[in-house]
Parts: structure tokens; sequence; C-alpha cells
């Protein structure tokens, strides 16, 4: 089913948030560990008061939420959904951390009630007394386009609903210690933006929070068409992923030279890596490709970047540099292909088209 | 065209069963699975009782699967062990013509693991190993379920706290009516924690006696760990092939209390539009439900709230009502999916649960739950509750085919 994008708001580590376009400049980082979120000033959308006894990421999703309705003109959205592939990281190693540290004894219930993964969604529906429809998917890849796929349930069943959808993840110095023991990440200073250049193992971390107001009824100032999208698990072979292609763009009825441009997760990992470029090389070969996780660095909700980036591209129709484009770029940008994938086996296709 | 969602297998592991046949006997027996705590190193173990299922992870694995290998949380083992009991018992094959999701939930998912691994790291010792922090997330349990039962057309995982599976049936129920998938293995499953008992406590909602939910003197509610999944099938597909049909999901409902990001509202608004919104769905009047399986954890709060919550939808007077959190203890991110399949053997035995350890009603309201085991009544319709943190609320109703 069709739906559009009413409104936006991003929080990353570039300057997403203030912009209305996409920043002219970006920024490079060069020897970060990982790529942490440019905070807004809370205070225009959310009670100091209440903020004080928020954690980062809580007020990063309410922030983002607030601002993504006020970006749609959307007062009450129909339902809140969120997706995050490891919740409220930084609460659960706190409330944790007190376990061990104070014996089980006068524990502080806070950061055990923010810890759960649903405490974004449901503070944004605090925030604006909002009853409806509230869900929260954690699905390692895919807890984004779960979210957007139930988005879509509920607008099949009510077109003219508007569906509050977000994803976030946050990193902490913990996780990015744990995660790189695992053999996640580059072992290796890295700049940023060169992140696909490298040819070594692991990529470069990285974190955000992004909302969207979708509705299944076509509006004058909407941003962009959400076409089509579907998750696979664990393709066989590149020819399921090729089947997948067509079959999104099928069921939107778009010809494969009628895509403008093929938005890839490539994040620097050579062997995952390989995936995109072969699906590029044998299926898409005359199309443009541009590339977004050396802007974001890799994290479970990272596509959510790609489409709050492919949406802007849409709408704006401009193209930045620092996109790393490839090929040549027909003058429209009519539709936008996001291919995204998690460590190979949680696997996004998006088809966002110009309204 | 919307597809009726009906159910055709279930499965359940608790502190009360290891399958539907030992959860059927001590529902019966009246025999609560609460108890002492003894498989988690706790300084409370002696304090706090808890509805254990007293199996090591090594036995839970040789029940799960004696083939599988690779690192598995309690969380996934208990998953593993009631899906694989309801998809044998709905005798599908996900190999077969037909799209087959996995929805679970889970609110802690591999945490289990997690502590043994932050122990280690937090003392620096060098003991931390990382095998015991891969199973962390949330979406490990589901995909280790999915991996086990082969299960790859749509997979995915809820955590809205104490909600989690009932949300989970709910969006595979959706899921069907809307023609998006055929088959839908839908639950959820949590394992007892340092985390969560350290986390409730310090909330001082544990109660240090087997819970009473509903009484006067209710003190807290008991923790307990489980799984539970349901077989969701379109009626075309089960009618195909022919399937027992053990229920059907009549309605559902969601909704956001948003009121605080713990406690529940005076007047239980939340609860009492999750409820209106399922009798919608169902196009039921409140009078044709014929059981209702409480929320009902024990705790001041959210007994009063969904007590309030009852009176208010429940106008001509509450139905049989009762929490079966008095036999499997709360099961957190299981317990939708745990109550959903009592619900459904309610259904298909005609039998109403006793609401265990009730003794008097509480001075708020007049309402006075179920307290014998009810057979020889008509059970046509049941309505489930599960209401969680962040106002996260959501009830399903469950009617005979």
């Amino acid at each position: 089913m069709e739906s559009y994008i009413k409104g936006t708001a991003m929080i990353s580590p570039q300057r997403t948030f203030e912009d209305k376009g996409f920043p002219e400049e970006v920024i490079n980082y060069t020897g970060s560990d990982y790529l942490g979120c440019i905070e807004p000033s809370y205070r225009d959308y959310i009670d100091p008061m209440v903020a004080r006894r928020m954690s980062r990421i809580v007020k990063m999703g309410v922030c983002a939420a607030i601002r993504c309705m006020k970006n749609s003109n959307v007062e009450m959205p129909d339902a809140v959904l969120a997706g995050t592939g490891l919740g409220c990281l930084e609460d659960t190693e706190k409330f944790l951390g007190s376990i061990f540290n104070n014996a089980e004894k006068l524990l502080n219930p806070t950061p055990f009630i923010q810890s759960t993964h649903n405490t974004v969604a449901a503070a944004i529906a605090l925030a604006i007394k909002c009853h409806n429809y509230n869900a929260t998917y954690t699905h390692r890849g895919f807890s984004f386009e779960s979210a957007i796929q139930d988005a879509l349930l509920q607008l099949a069943e009510k077109p003219e609903a508007n569906i509050l959808t977000g994803g976030f993840d946050e990193l902490t110095v913990n996780s990015y210690h744990i995660t790189k023991r695992l053999g996640m990440w580059k072992n290796h200073p890295v700049t940023s933006l060169r992140l696909k250049e490298y040819n070594t193992r692991g990529s470069l971390p990285g974190e955000g929070t992004a909302f969207f107001m979708l509705s299944g009824i076509h509006g004058s100032h909407d941003i962009a068409a959400l076409k089509a999208m579907r998750t696979f698990y664990k393709p066989r072979d590149h020819h399921e992923i090729e089947n997948h292609l067509d079959q999104l763009l099928g069921e939107a009825g778009v010809h494969l030279h009628d895509v403008s441009l093929m938005m890839l997760g490539v994040n620097g990992d050579p062997s995952t890596d390989s995936m995109y470029y072969r699906l590029m090389s044998d299926r898409c070969n005359r199309l443009p490709g541009a590339y977004f996780k050396h802007l974001c660095g890799e994290y479970d909700t990272a596509s959510s970047f790609a489409l709050w980036l492919s949406a802007i591209l849409l709408k704006n129709q401009v193209i930045p540099e620092s996109i790393g484009l490839t090929g040549n770029l027909p003058g429209v940008l009519d539709n936008i292909v996001i291919y995204n994938h998690l460590r190979g086996s949680y696997h996004a296709m998006y088809l966002l088209s110009r309204c | 065209m919307q597809h009726k969602v009906v159910v055709t297998g279930i499965g359940i592991i608790s502190a009360i069963g290891f399958d539907t046949k030992g959860v059927m006997d001590s529902l019966q027996a009246q025999r609560s699975g609460i108890g002492r705590l003894s498989l988690i190193d706790s300084v409370y173990k002696d304090e706090i009782p808890v509805a254990e299922i007293k199996a090591t992870n090594d036995e839970l694995l040789q029940i799960a699967d004696p083939g599988i290998t690779g690192n598995y949380s309690r969380t996934s083992l208990l998953g593993i062990i009631a899906a694989r009991q309801a998809i044998a018992a709905a005798r599908i094959d996900v190999s077969a013509p037909g799209r087959t999701g996995l929805i679970s939930a889970t609110t802690v998912g591999g945490m289990d693991r997690s502590e043994i691994f932050y122990r280690g790291y937090l003392s620096g010792s060098g003991k931390a190993r990382l095998r015991d922090v891969v199973t962390h997330d949330c979406g490990d349990s589901t995909e280790k379920i999915a991996d086990c039962t082969g299960i790859r057309d749509y997979i995915t995982t809820i955590n809205t706290a104490c909600s989690s599976s009932a949300n989970a049936i709910m969006v595979g129920a959706r899921l069907i009516r809307e023609g998006k998938l055929d088959r839908v293995v839908a639950g959820g499953t949590d394992a007892l924690t340092l985390f969560t008992l350290n986390g409730f406590n310090s909330l001082m909602i544990l109660d240090r006696n087997p819970c009473r939910p509903f009484d006067e003197d209710r003190n807290g509610l008991n923790l307990g760990e489980g799984s539970g999944f349901l077989v969701l099938e379109s009626e075309e597909f089960a009618c195909r092939e022919n399937k027992n049909v053990l229920g059907v999901i009549k309605g559902y409902g969601n909704a956001c209390d948003a009121y605080h990001q713990t406690a529940s509202s005076p007047e239980g608004h939340g609860a009492c539009l999750s409820m209106l919104k399922a009798l919608e769905v169902a196009g039921l009047a409140p009078d044709a439900i014929s059981y209702i399986n409480a929320h009902g954890t024990g705790t001041k709060n959210n007994d009063l709230s969904e007590g309030v919550a009852l009176e208010t939808v429940f106008q001509a007077g509450i139905p049989h009502c009762s929490s079966t959190k008095s036999y499997t203890g709360h099961t957190l991110g299981a317990a939708g999916g745990i109550e959903a399949v009592l619900s459904i053997i309610a259904l298909q035995h005609q039998w109403i649960y006793p609401n265990l350890n009730f003794a008097r009603p509480m001075n708020e309201l007049g309402f006075v739950p179920v307290t014998a085991f009810v057979t020889g009544i008509p059970v046509n319709c049941i309505m489930s509750n599960s209401f969680g943190f962040g106002g996260n609320n959501s009830t399903l109703i469950f009617s005979r085919y």
C-alpha cells in the first residue's frame, strides 16, 4: 500500500535536526571510535523539569517525535510506533551496574523504569497525551522496518490515519567496547567520509533517532511517497536478493530503468558489502548509487537515516556531493531504492518516490 | 477481503508445567508454581517468592532440541520449547505453500546471560566471556526460535513491557486478517533474571508471600518465567488442511494510558480504551464475554485501576473474572502469550480458573473474582488483558469456533 511521508525529523551525527534540507557541510569524523549524535537544544521541545529525569535516548526520541509532528502539522497521531535494536542501553547498563555494585540493596528504580525498550514510545505518548495505539519493535536489523510495516498495516485499515513512526538506537562507551571485542568495528583509526574505501574487517558504529509521519492520503506538502517496502531474512544467494528487488518494483509498477538512484547501506566491511556490489553489478549496473553510513555510522536502525535522507533528496531535488554518488543522475529524481542489510542477515528494501 | 483468524495450536512452558498437559493438571489441582527461587544466586532467594521453572538451562536445552549447538539464553530456550509445541500441535509445515511468520515478544531477552557477562566485565577481572553477551538483545531469542523452526517469511520481536506478547498475537492476527501472512506463530518468552527481580524489588511491588490479585490485602506481584505461543492461521488455510480449530481471535485492542511511566491511571483510562476497542473489533457487547482473564498482577495500583476499568466497561456486571498470575507468577513479556494459551484451554474445556489466594474484596469495588474451579457452564468468549509499563495496554478476545 502506498503511503506518504508528511513530515520528518532526524537527530544524527550530522547537523540534520535544525536544517530544513540536508546540511550543506557534513562532518568528517577522524579518529573517533564512533559517530555520536549532535544533540539539539531540548528546551524548545521538552519541559526542562521533565527532561531532567529523562535519559539521553528518551530526550532524543521525544524531541524528534515532537519536531516531526510540528513539521507535519499533525497535532495528534493515530498511533505511535517505534523500532529499536538495543533499546535504552544507558539505563540498562546503569541498573545492571547498580545491582552488582550495591549487592542488590537500596537500588534506585529510575534506570530500571527507563530501561525497557518501550520507554521512548511511551514517553512520547505521555508528552502529547496520546491514548492511541502504541507499540515498540525490537528485532535487530528489522526493528525500524517492523514499525513501518505496522504503520502500513494501520493505514491499510484506516488510510486517513497519521502514524508517527520512528527508529532509534544509542551507543554507550561500554556497548562500543563490547561490540568491538565481538569484531563488529574496525580496529584502526577511520576517517568517516572514507568509510567504504577501507579494505578491512568491521564497520564504524553510529547512532541516531528518526521520526516520520506517515499517512495513506496524499497531501500537497508531502515530502515523498513510500511506494513499497519489503524485508527478507538470511537470503540463500544473490538471486534471492535480485528477486526481492524485482518484487519491490513490481509491487509499485515501477521499472528498473525508472529508478533514479540506489541508496546503499555499504558500511565498509568488505565481507558483507559484497552483497550490495553484486546486486549493483549484476542487476543494476547502469544505475547511479549513493551511500549513507559514512554519515551516520552503522546501527540496527540505520535504515531510518537512509529513509530520511532519501525523502529529503526527493523533496529538494538537490544532490549533495557528500553522498558519494557514482554514475550519472537523471535530470529529475523520481524514484530511490534503499537497500540495507545488517550483518548480512536482516535485509530491507524501500521504494521511495517523488510526490 | 479480511480473513478470519483461527487458533490451531498452542504451546506453553511455565512454573506450573512443561507442556499443555502439565499445565492443565496444575490448573485443575489448583497447584500454584510460586515458591522459592533456586536457580539464580540472589540475596533475596529466601525472601522473595517466584514462579520458577525447575529446570536448569542444560535441562531446558535437552527438552528444546538436544541437537542444537551455540549460545542460548534461557529466554530463547523457553521460547523454542513453547513455539515447537505449538507448531507440532498445529501440524504446520513451514516449507509448505503459504507465508509463515514468527512474532515473538520479550522484555529482557538474553539478560540472564548478560548478567553473567557484566559481573565479570565490571569487575575488570577479565572473566567476561563474549559468548555470554551475544544473546543480549531481544531479537536474539526470536532469531533462535526462527532458526530452530525454519520460519523465514516474516520475523519480528515486540517489547511493550508486560503487554508484549498480547501485542505479538494482535499483530499476528492483523497480518493474517489483511492477507499479508497465512500463518503466524505468535507469543512471547521471558526468563527470571536478577535484573527484573531487583528492578521490581526497587519499585517495592514484590509481595513477600504468594500474590493475592484483587484482594484488599494484596501486597504486590510475584515474578514468574515461561513462554506461551499460539499458531494463528487464516480460516481458509486451516480449513483447507482440515485443521482442528481450537478457537478464534475475535477481537483485539491496544491503547496507551499516557498517565505515568510506571503507574496506571486511577480511573483505568487506557485499560478501558483497550477493552472497548477489542469489543468493537470483535463486534461484541460486553455481556457476550463469559470470562475475563485479567492482568491482575496483585499490586495495589494495577488491581484497583483494572478493577475500576472493568466496572466502567462492564456496567451491567463484571463477568466471571480471575487472574491466573496466582498460578504462573507475572511472566512479563510472556504473560500475554501464556494467558492466551490458558484462555484457549478454557474455551476448549469450558473451564474457568480460580483466582488463588483471594480472601477479601477491595474496599473501593464491589467486585469479587472467581475463587473456585468452575466447570459445566458455557464459556464462549474470553477476554484477556495485558497491561505494561509506559501505559502500554492491550486486550485480546478469543471465542469458540
